[in-house]
């Protein structure tokens, strides 16, 4: 709909003026080509005449425009006069006029080796404040379930139920076929070395021990870390958001003990049992591949787990499951209290939440492993 | 130029009905938007104020009626011409509706990303412009959104909705949730940039000082239709319950009877 604009130079009067003549439409799309024009302008003398007298419509960008040539020239010692503005575009040109912004400078950031060392310096703060702050989260959870042992008239066991079917009952079918296909996986790549050796018949005691011991329950709290850490987090982090977290305060309820510690009782509930699903079914892969596999039937798999397989596994394993918990549901916990008021950093907190759960779990795991292995279990 | 096509409807609304479900919003409803006016929507809450404006702005699907903006028909036009539409109207949303991951200044660019051949600095110019023209201080262009208070992210929005200088604004709630001052400074700034660059507003308030201070006419929504139109004064004749009671309330007369002539009185 807009025409073009045209940009005539001229001189008028008997004095010979310098006139600039625009017509047509001045507008955020003929504007650029104006912009051009306009910078090829260098007026002789100490005046310049625009005549906007045939300019058939004018938005902000156009009288920008001219504002922006007024400030340019008036910098060189050179007065511009407007001519044949109609009332509409003084107007317009009065308020862009007004509002022409200053430039301010923003305040450079330092680069260089102090500032390096300074983001570091700040992110081992941040760090040792977040692991602090994690350990008074366990804390508060800790004395938080003393007290309602010692007053369980204030326990809400309907909710520690109702987060027992969602972290446990729920991510049953889901434990239960990562820990088969773990199984299998662990029979079909150990048999395929094993077998080189002669030694088929221990891909039994493979499978067993690393699944007690380890994978079971390790892949369960990871899938567990991913699956609730996050929804712990998401859950909490949207009540603050919306400040629900300070209702329950100023009404005399404690989110540590209405929130935090029916579900990190239920985690520390469910986690073990979820673990014990998942070593179970990851015993069936591994026997189902064993049994296709290398002809180890399931009697034999059963008679060599018995004799091979000490029960010391299972518990090294299952013992774990508690520790994880815990971390996950604190670790969950403390990310959602962390939310600040916009979605944002809710769903940066929800995946930060799940990174720290698996990480943490992890590390434990590690640790575990060197202590069982210094005391020789 | 307002002057020029006084009773040009720029937007026309026949017989629009609009439902979720079984719960019918609009029924059989008509309205009109001369150019260069500021009408204010008012109604109940619930009655559909905001439904009737993402309706209008194509947001959401009428069952039936037609809705034409700007001679062009909403609901059977095609994709271009409705594409047309993009750079003439600008729509302000309640919080702002700013692009959390863009800072202010390039939030105001991005419409006038659409526009060809204009350089980035110029682009970073005129936001800077607009940025200023809504009141903002210059060092408020490199913020986020985040860090914006919620009057500061309504003039953000505006900035925004003002970008390619449109024909017609719409604005959800412009003075919700801010203070008496900062409420009457946003009326004014509507009214002052209206004026100069020659608006259309479409606006939806509750806030009875707005509709005192900048309203040209004013569309009552009840009963599933815009029960009626007219200046305010023509509004305190009439006579049906709600609208009675909506503009001879308490709060009314405090807004309306304040010792102010056209100007935004914020102190009650």
């Amino acid at each position: 709909m807009d025409q073009g604009i045209q940009i005539e130079l001229g001189t008028v009067g008997e004095d010979r003026q310098h006139v600039l003549r625009l017509i047509g439409a001045l507008t955020v799309n003929t504007v650029p080509a104006a912009h051009d024009r306009f910078q090829q302008v260098e007026p002789r003398d100490h005046s310049l005449t625009v005549d906007i007298g045939e300019v058939s419509r004018m938005d902000t960008a156009g009288a920008w425009l001219l504002t922006d040539l007024e400030a340019r020239l008036a910098k060189s010692g050179v007065e511009m006069e407007l001519r044949n503005a109609t009332a509409d575009a003084s107007q317009l040109l009065e308020s862009v006029r007004r509002a022409r912004p200053e430039r301010e400078d923003v305040p450079a950031r330092p680069r260089g080796f102090a500032a390096y060392l300074e983001t570091t310096g700040r992110a081992v703060a941040a760090g040792s404040v977040f692991l602090v702050e994690l350990l008074g989260y366990l804390g508060l959870f800790i004395a938080r379930l003393g007290h309602v042992i010692r007053h369980p008239g204030q326990f809400r066991f309907t909710a520690l139920v109702a987060h027992a079917e969602d972290v446990g009952f729920r991510a049953v079918p889901i434990v239960a076929l990562m820990a088969f296909l773990i199984g299998v996986v662990l029979a079909f790549q150990g048999s395929a070395q094993l077998q080189q050796f002669g030694a088929e018949v221990f891909v039994v005691d493979l499978i067993a021990i690393s699944i007690l011991r380890e994978l079971g329950i390790l892949l369960t709290a990871i899938i567990v870390a991913g699956r609730t850490a996050s929804a712990f987090t998401a859950a909490i982090g949207s009540m603050k958001m919306r400040e629900e977290i300070d209702a329950m305060r100023t009404l005399g309820l404690d989110p540590a003990t209405v929130l935090f510690v029916p579900r990190i009782l239920a985690l520390v509930l469910m986690l073990p049992i979820l673990g014990l699903i998942a070593n179970v079914m990851g015993l069936l892969g591994g026997a189902l591949m064993a049994w296709i596999d290398l002809g180890i039937s399931p009697a034999m798999f059963r008679t060599r787990l018995i004799e091979g397989t000490d029960i010391s596994h299972v518990f090294v394993g299952l013992v774990k499951a508690p520790v994880f918990a815990l971390i996950i549901g604190v670790v969950g916990c403390h990310a959602g209290m962390r939310v600040k008021g916009n979605a944002e950093s809710l769903g940066r907190m929800t995946s930060s939440a799940v990174v720290t759960a698996i990480f943490s779990v992890i590390v434990a795991d590690a640790l575990f492993s060197i202590f069982f292995a210094e005391i020789g279990l | 130029m307002k002057d020029a096509a006084d009773k040009e409807a720029v937007i026309r609304v026949r017989g629009l009905r609009t439902q979720f479900g079984t719960h019918v919003v609009h029924e059989n409803l008509d309205l009109d938007v001369y150019r260069g006016e500021i009408l204010g929507i008012v109604g109940g809450s619930g009655t559909g104020k905001s439904v009737l404006l993402r309706t209008i702005t194509g947001l959401q699907k009428p069952a039936a009626g037609s809705i034409e903006v700007l001679g062009v028909d909403m609901l059977s036009g095609g994709r271009a011409a409705r594409g047309s539409l993009d750079t003439r109207w600008g729509v302000m949303f309640q919080d702002g509706a700013l692009f959390s991951s863009l800072t202010v200044r390039e939030n105001v660019e991005v419409p006038m990303r659409a526009i060809a051949g204009l350089a980035p600095a110029m682009r970073r110019d005129l936001a800077d412009l607009k940025i200023s023209m809504v009141g903002l201080p210059y060092l408020a262009g490199d913020k986020y959104p985040s860090e914006l208070s919620g009057g500061m992210r309504k003039r953000a929005g505006l900035a925004r909705a003002l970008a390619l200088d449109p024909e017609i604004v719409f604005l959800d709630e412009p003075t919700a949730g801010l203070d008496p001052i900062g409420a009457a400074d946003f009326d004014a700034l509507i009214r002052d940039l209206g004026r100069s660059l020659g608006l259309t507003v479409f606006l939806v308030t509750h806030d009875l000082d707005t509709l005192h201070a900048i309203c040209d006419r004013i569309a009552v929504l009840a009963e599933r239709k815009v029960l009626v139109t007219g200046s305010l004064e023509a509004m305190l004749e009439v006579d049906h319950p709600w609208v009675h009671e909506y503009f001879h309330g308490p709060r009314a007369r405090a807004a309306f009877e304040a010792p102010s002539s056209g100007n935004a009185s914020g102190d009650e």
